[in-house]
């Protein structure tokens, strides 16, 4: 092919070219050689080597992040496959009012995450709020103090997130399943397979692509998660909620600490691509190659 | 003589079967109830809030909080209420929306029809961005915009959002377009068009279906979006839903939780509608931008 045959379509693809190489690579290494000085305020190259990194993994305010993040990312996680998964399951069974509740249960995710942690910030508001419901109820011993409680708060922004997103991973599930075979399910019955059996051991192996799919964008979100805790708990209570995005943030702009922000990111990049590598290898490598044999 | 059977197939209603409806239900409710808490909080005033339960339907109708939360509610020292913040996020959604689903059909168009050497480097390059954390990418960004003079003002948040919107775009209408019969531009080609007429007269008219598919997946989201518009937007372009994390956390003197309330449900009214609307292209949307690769 000769090197300059298409181009018109090289200009037109001069702008995504552009923005990939400044933007998306560019900005990689911009927060990388910068992570290597010694910047406050303003990024100023003063070269002080790894340092950044070994005040990062030094402050006790990180750990707590990555901790966070590794809780969050768990329980959201199998938290949105097992509700999106049982969903998906209980609206094939040909149930009365399919649409409405397909309706409900996916309208949250059209909700931005501003709107999630406010609502659930009310919701679990320890004063007004479920609790306070539930004492009037006559229940005195419930406690639902998630909100200003160190070791509980992180659960209430996996619960907000879950609210949020179950309804995504129904609905990847749903084509899966409605895609499945009639014939399969003739021969499992046919074999007196029971229901709920067939479809732990039969249908879900079947549906591992989706299952996929779902973990790493669920997993690829995970990381960013920034606006829900920002609303639903600022952080709080103390710093019991923060997270890496957080950290980052609150350097970048709160505490004008720029080098110690560009590497707490670019450890965020790293683990992104951690969490990737593996999927995206599979997914555009070996896949292609067994295709072509 | 074989009697093929005929209408609605009889159903029992077996233990089983209740079962999985209570469940259901239960769902149900879990999901129903923070909107059902946000629009009765919305229409109780302050003193019934305080002394009744939060799931107590409002003892008489008040409305007051919707022209407060609307017009005359204060974020810091302004008390314009969210009208501006609703008026800033059109001006951002509607040019982002515009620019950035029509760059990416270009794009799509110009991967799946006019490959030249090393485009599907650069696509990968830019699918990957889809995956860095914004926190990676928010500081260098806005140096550069900076640099270009853009930084805090409408086109700079408008070319925020074409970048980030761009990868998942890109690809979903690249795969669209490799989905097309390639005889179809094979004799286009041969009838003499060139990259620009083939794309105005034979592309752009079977383009509809996924164009509405990206305008919807870019409406939510750039809507939605929180992070890009308070970094970049500036004062003066504040989305809202910046501006009514502003007016729900920066409350000096008493909370007005209903007037919170009813701010939350104004912000989420258009991705609501947007989504009550389009029903089956939402979902649409949702599986179009799961599918990568």
């Amino acid at each position: 092919m000769p090197l300059f045959r298409n181009i018109a379509s090289m200009i037109a693809l001069l702008p995504m070219i552009v923005i990939s190489l400044t933007v998306f690579v560019g900005c990689i290494i911009y927060s990388f050689v910068y992570s290597l000085t010694n910047s406050k305020l303003i990024p100023v190259f003063n070269y002080i080597g790894f340092d950044q990194y070994e005040r990062l993994f030094k402050q006790r305010k990180w750990d707590v992040a990555v901790e966070n993040i590794f809780i969050y990312g768990f329980v959201f996680t199998i938290g949105c496959l097992i509700i999106g998964f049982l969903l998906a399951v209980l609206i094939d069974q040909k149930i009365r009012g399919e649409s409405l509740f397909r309706t409900i249960f996916l309208y949250p995710y059209a909700m931005s995450f501003v709107v999630t942690g406010l609502v659930w910030k009310w919701v679990l508001n320890p004063t007004f709020g479920l609790e306070n419901s539930m004492h009037m109820w006559g229940f005195a011993w419930f406690e639902l103090d998630w909100l200003v409680n160190r070791d509980l708060a992180i659960y209430a922004v996996c619960i907000a997130a879950v609210w949020q997103g179950a309804g995504f991973v129904m609905v990847l599930m749903l084509a899966g399943l409605r895609g499945i075979d009639e014939d399969i399910w003739k021969s499992l019955s046919i074999e007196g397979v029971a229901k709920w059996k067939s479809y732990i051991f039969v249908i879900l192996p079947m549906l591992r692509p989706m299952v996929v799919t779902a973990v790493v964008l669920i997993a690829a979100g995970v990381v960013k998660v920034y606006d829900l805790i920002l609303t639903l708990t600022s952080g709080g209570p103390g710093y019991a909620t923060t997270t890496p995005a957080l950290y980052v943030m609150e350097n970048f702009f709160k505490r004008a600490d720029l080098g110690q922000a560009f590497a707490a990111s670019i450890i965020m990049f790293i683990s992104v691509v951690c969490i990737l590598a593996p999927w995206a290898f599979y997914e555009f490598y070996l896949r292609n190659k067994y295709a072509a044999n | 003589m074989n009697v093929i059977p005929s209408g609605r197939r009889p159903k029992h209603l077996t233990i089983g079967r209740i079962g999985m409806y209570c469940f259901i239900l239960v769902c149900a409710i879990f999901f129903l109830m923070p909107l059902y808490v946000m629009v009765i909080t919305s229409l109780k005033d302050m003193d019934e809030i305080r002394a009744a339960n939060i799931l107590n339907l409002p003892k008489e109708l008040s409305f007051y909080s919707w022209p407060k939360a609307w017009s005359t509610a204060c974020t810091g020292f302004v008390c314009e209420g969210l009208k501006p913040g609703f008026f800033n996020s059109i001006k951002i959604t509607v040019p982002s929306v515009i620019v950035s689903v029509g760059l990416s059909a270009i794009n799509g168009y110009a991967l799946a029809f006019w490959r030249f050497r090393g485009a599907y480097f650069f696509f990968g390059l830019c699918m990957f961005g889809a995956f860095i954390p914004y926190q990676v990418m928010v500081y260098p960004l806005l140096k550069i915009e900076d640099a270009l003079g853009i930084y805090s003002t409408l086109p700079g948040i408008i070319l925020v959002h074409t970048i980030f919107g761009m990868p998942i775009l890109t690809l979903i209408f690249r795969n669209f377009y490799a989905s097309l019969p390639i005889d179809l531009f094979k004799a286009a080609r041969i009838d003499g068009g060139n990259f620009i007429k083939i794309f105005l007269y034979v592309i752009i008219p079977m383009s509809a279906p996924i164009t509405i598919v990206a305008v919807i997946l870019q409406v939510t989201g750039i809507w939605n979006d929180f992070l890009l518009g308070l970094v970049f937007a500036g004062r003066d372009n504040q989305p809202m839903t910046v501006q009514l994390n502003n007016i729900v956390q920066v409350d000096y003197g008493v909370a007005e939780y209903n007037v919170d309330m009813s701010a939350t449900i104004l912000t989420s009214l258009v991705p609501l509608f947007v989504y009550f609307i389009s029903g089956r292209w939402f979902v649409r949307g949702i599986a179009a931008g799961a599918i990568k690769g």
